[in-house]
């Protein structure tokens, strides 16, 4: 894809994130995307292309009164949003639809509307990994880690520091879930959830939703907010069975999304001035500051832990809290987009100064899919 | 009240292989004839070279724990915390996920690279679990 051709215009989040018992899961969806389409000087009769997960276009376009052209119902788990952004891009370029407006929402707490997950006996997980006592995602997701760990010689002080780090931002931000200040020892001794992992380094569960609106970089300058161009773009998969990634040493998925980003995008890792990487759980940002390339795994930890992508650090790294501090309803790609928007346009809470490129890398599933968004506010 | 119970397979016809070699005591595994790659969960091709020949063998039960979690909530239906949750790689290569048995659940006594070996354990009269022990000797 070619570079800058396509610019975010719009982004909002729910009203309200956190507990929300009084809006369905559709009318989070709805209240995202009317904040999104306000951002952006629009009505919802502009947008002629959408984008969606879980709930389907259909669902979605019926609800909110809009007629696309194009549709996207990518579905693949918490990335979903990043591959939106990618297939949105690749349609506004083609030609398909000019104003594509991209919505999650999650009733990931109060569980308004929301249909409950279900795993079929007859599904390969049904017959694989069901009958071993998988349930959820906190059994799943850190399996691989203490593979991760002996390999790269990681610690659990160090696995701990990424929690630590990331309140640090989330103090910043009002939004934030949590944000407490907390320890080393607060994080180690807090109830264990999945050995090795402990409450602290697993992920929020909360209500809220975001949207985004896409159109190419011609029409951008004329809305009224500053336009964020998309610079490079990335995503795979591999497998819905944690048990069946190819190594637990680094996720194939994070591989392949990730440095085909960097390619498209035309940068090197040294011009990344802000870094998101989804954080359901605190090993994520380890396996994905080496599987982009940033740094061999083994030294992942040690970054983390020496304080590099901390406030006023080298490398500022989930700059809202995270999904661990911030809030995180179940699919938490579409805040990590929200985020590397809100420091693009350079009106986050803890804004990283004069920061001109970000990437965002998300996870779909337990490693089961990638995608990578690198935005750039210079044309 | 019954207990909930332990969620169950339901075999489907490529699979079906796998579920009968369990219940006659066997792990049955499955081999390219073409490229002689050994995969699993069962399929009727070599997801490696895409053949189409391919043949069921029987296993040595025999691996090593690749890795595992100790999962203390929310605990599955049929399952009392703290359970691990394991992954085993088999010797022929192929890894799967399975219960560590006879085998207290703490990181202490689940050392990476212990060698296991297979254990089977019924459900009912149809569906018979691929478990794992630490290996004898």
């Amino acid at each position: 894809m070619r570079r800058n051709q396509v610019a975010v215009v719009g982004a909002a989040e729910t009203t309200e994130l956190g507990v929300i018992p009084n809006m369905s899961q559709i009318q989070l969806h709805a209240d995202a995307a009317l904040n999104a389409i306000a951002d952006a000087g629009l009505k919802l009769s502009d947008i002629d292309g959408f984008a969606t997960a879980v709930e389907t276009p259909q669902q979605m376009a019926h609800y909110l009164g809009i007629t696309p052209t194009w549709v996207d119902g990518t579905s693949v788990g918490g990335c979903s949003f990043m591959l939106h952004v990618r297939h949105a891009a690749a349609a506004i370029e083609a030609g398909l639809c000019k104003t594509v407006l991209i919505t999650h929402a999650e009733s990931g707490k109060s569980m308004i509307g929301k249909q409950p997950r279900f795993t079929a006996p007859d599904s390969l997980n049904g017959q694989f990994e069901s009958p071993f006592g998988v349930y959820g995602p906190p059994s799943m997701f850190p399996i691989p880690v203490l593979r991760f760990m002996k390999t790269h010689g990681i610690t659990h002080e160090q696995l701990a520091m990424v929690a630590v780090v990331q309140r640090e931002w989330a103090a910043k931000n009002p939004r934030a879930t949590m944000k407490d200040p907390i320890t080393v020892a607060d994080v180690l001794n807090s109830r264990m959830i999945a050995y090795p992992f402990r409450l602290l380094q697993c992920c929020l569960v909360t209500d809220g939703g975001g949207a985004l609106i896409l159109t190419s970089a011609d029409r951008a300058k004329d809305f009224p907010q500053k336009p964020v161009y998309i610079l490079g773009t990335g995503e795979s998969v591999e497998t819905p069975m944690v048990s069946q990634m190819k190594t637990f040493d680094s996720s194939r998925a994070f591989k392949v999304a990730g440095p085909l980003a960097f390619k498209e995008a035309g940068i090197a890792h040294k011009d990344v001035d802000h870094l998101m990487i989804y954080d359901a759980f605190a090993h994520l940002p380890l396996y994905g500051l080496g599987d982009l390339g940033f740094m061999p795994h083994e030294e992942t930890g040690k970054f983390i832990a020496d304080g590099n992508t901390r406030p006023g650090g080298k490398l500022p790294l989930n700059t809202n809290g995270g999904g661990l501090s911030y809030m995180h309803s179940g699919m938490y790609g579409m805040y990590a987009l929200q985020e590397s928007v809100r420091q693009m346009r350079g009106i986050a809470p803890a804004q990283v100064p004069n920061a001109k490129i970000s990437v965002c890398h998300g996870v779909g599933g337990m490693f089961a899919a990638s995608g990578t968004i690198i935005f750039t506010n210079e044309k | 009240m019954a207990e909930p119970a332990r969620a169950k397979p339901k075999p489907t016809p490529e699979t079906q292989h796998f579920w009968d070699g369990t219940k006659a005591g066997e792990l049955r595994l499955q081999r390219c004839d073409a490229c002689a790659n050994v995969y699993f969960p069962p399929r009727p091709f070599c997801p490696s070279c895409t053949s189409r020949k391919v043949s069921i063998f029987k296993a040595t039960g025999k691996g090593k724990l690749y890795s595992y979690v100790i999962n203390h909530r929310p605990a599955a239906p049929g399952f009392t915390p703290p359970y691990a949750i394991a992954i085993v790689e088999l010797d022929e290569g192929p890894r799967m996920m399975s219960n560590i048995i006879d085998c207290p659940q703490t990181p202490e006594a689940l050392e990476l690279d212990m060698p296991l070996e297979v254990a089977f354990e019924a459900l009912d009269d149809k569906i018979t679990l691929p478990l794992f022990r630490p290996a004898k000797g």
